[in-house]
């Protein structure tokens, strides 16, 4: 890890290079700033600023810090400023980039959220956030798409199954979730690792 | 349950949410929606839909949906302890598995579980489109604004926002 502080930000081709590890309030301001960027999630920004625009990680790390985050329950997000904090700078480093990426919006939503409670029946902010409403399903519907797009590629009739139970279960039947991922987990894992063993043998 | 202290009902709730809100945010939509508004009728159908709303159009993590629910439910300290609730345990959890596996490891099981969560993820967010289409989506020109939405979604790489916001005008100009 290179250490020498001032100008490594002037040697623009080095993909693995390092800046030097940011101070506390850096990491909040930073955390803050991708957040209130992200308008529609937060990932995209999140990348550009520690690999492209600050060089805390390199590529290759922030992708195998992500995988992790994304593997373990929560909003990926979140988790990702907590271990991505504390990489660099301990725990404490953990909380100033939690603390970055949630307080300003969480103030935001607040505010949304008192102007909503006062204002919510007023016939123009109803109408639009119905219109706001269906452009937002639709672009779940998107994200839904592209996602199951590989597996039917891979025609993989197992996780396609899993998919539409676990889809059938809470969307139709509206079981609670608790209850469908301690099976489902559970079975999934099984699944997968009885056919990985089949395709190694 | 805790009907007297609203307060520890929303950090139970979303606190042990937050544990199995595997694939992310958008996968606990649907229980958010069972327990805001099926069981304890904190919120109405309505008032659901907008928070999703506003939850994408505003800047940060599309999780703040349930700062919302926790301001409905109790005012200030409600939106703040909701927000803590849903965050901070996995976070915690996610620091102390970082710190487990701080050394690149060989073994296989950490690839296997995320290749057996995807599909259960991907049948947790469709399940939250079909939830929050069912409420929204209860006209046809509604049900065509989505579909359009999905698909320019699906075809460009335009920026979100902009589809959210061309929805909000047609919705302001009374056309949705």
């Amino acid at each position: 890890m290179s250490l020498d502080s001032a100008p490594a930000a002037q040697e623009p081709d080095i993909p693995t290079a390092h800046a030097a590890p940011p101070g506390l309030l850096d990491l909040f301001l930073a955390f803050a700033r991708m957040s209130l960027a992200g308008f529609g999630g937060v990932l995209v920004f999140a990348r550009r600023a520690i690999v492209e625009q600050h060089r805390w990680m390199s590529a290759d790390e922030f992708n195998e810090t992500f995988a992790l985050c994304h593997f373990l329950p929560g909003p990926n997000i979140v988790n990702l400023s907590m271990v991505f904090g504390s990489k660099l700078r301990g725990i404490a480093g953990g909380i100033a980039a939690f603390a970055g990426l949630l307080l300003p919006p969480t103030l935001i939503m607040t505010v949304l959220a008192i102007v909503y409670a006062r204002f919510g029946d007023l016939d123009v902010l109803r109408r639009s956030l119905a219109g706001i409403s269906c452009a937002a399903v639709g672009l779940l519907i998107a994200v839904v798409f592209r996602m199951i797009t590989p597996l039917l590629k891979r025609m993989d009739p197992v996780a396609l199954i899993l998919m539409l139970g676990v889809f059938l279960a809470i969307g139709v039947l509206r079981l609670p979730l608790p209850t469908v991922l301690l099976v489902a987990i559970p079975v999934s894992i099984a699944v997968t690792y009885f056919l990985r063993r089949k395709v190694a043998a | 349950m805790n009907a007297e202290n609203p307060i520890w009902a929303l950090v139970a709730t979303f606190g042990l949410m937050s544990l199995f809100a595997v694939g992310g945010a958008a996968a606990a939509v649907p229980e958010m929606h069972r327990i805001a508004v099926e069981v304890h009728h904190w919120m109405t159908e309505k008032q659901f839909t907008d928070a999703y709303a506003i939850a994408q159009l505003s800047p940060g993590p599309n999780v703040l949906i349930v700062t919302l629910i926790g301001y409905a439910v109790a005012g200030i300290p409600g939106a703040l302890a909701a927000t803590l609730a849903m965050c901070l345990p996995t976070a915690l959890l996610a620091y102390y598995v970082s710190r487990l596996l701080n050394r690149p490891s060989q073994s296989r099981w950490p690839g296997l579980i995320q290749a057996a969560l995807v599909p259960l993820s991907i049948g947790l967010m469709a399940a939250s489109a079909l939830i929050l289409a069912q409420s929204t989506d209860r006209t046809i020109v509604a049900v065509l604004l989505t579909a359009m939405v999905a698909v320019v979604a699906s075809v460009s790489r335009i920026n979100p926002l902009w589809l959210l916001l061309a929805g909000g005008l047609l919705g302001f100009a009374g056309i949705v």
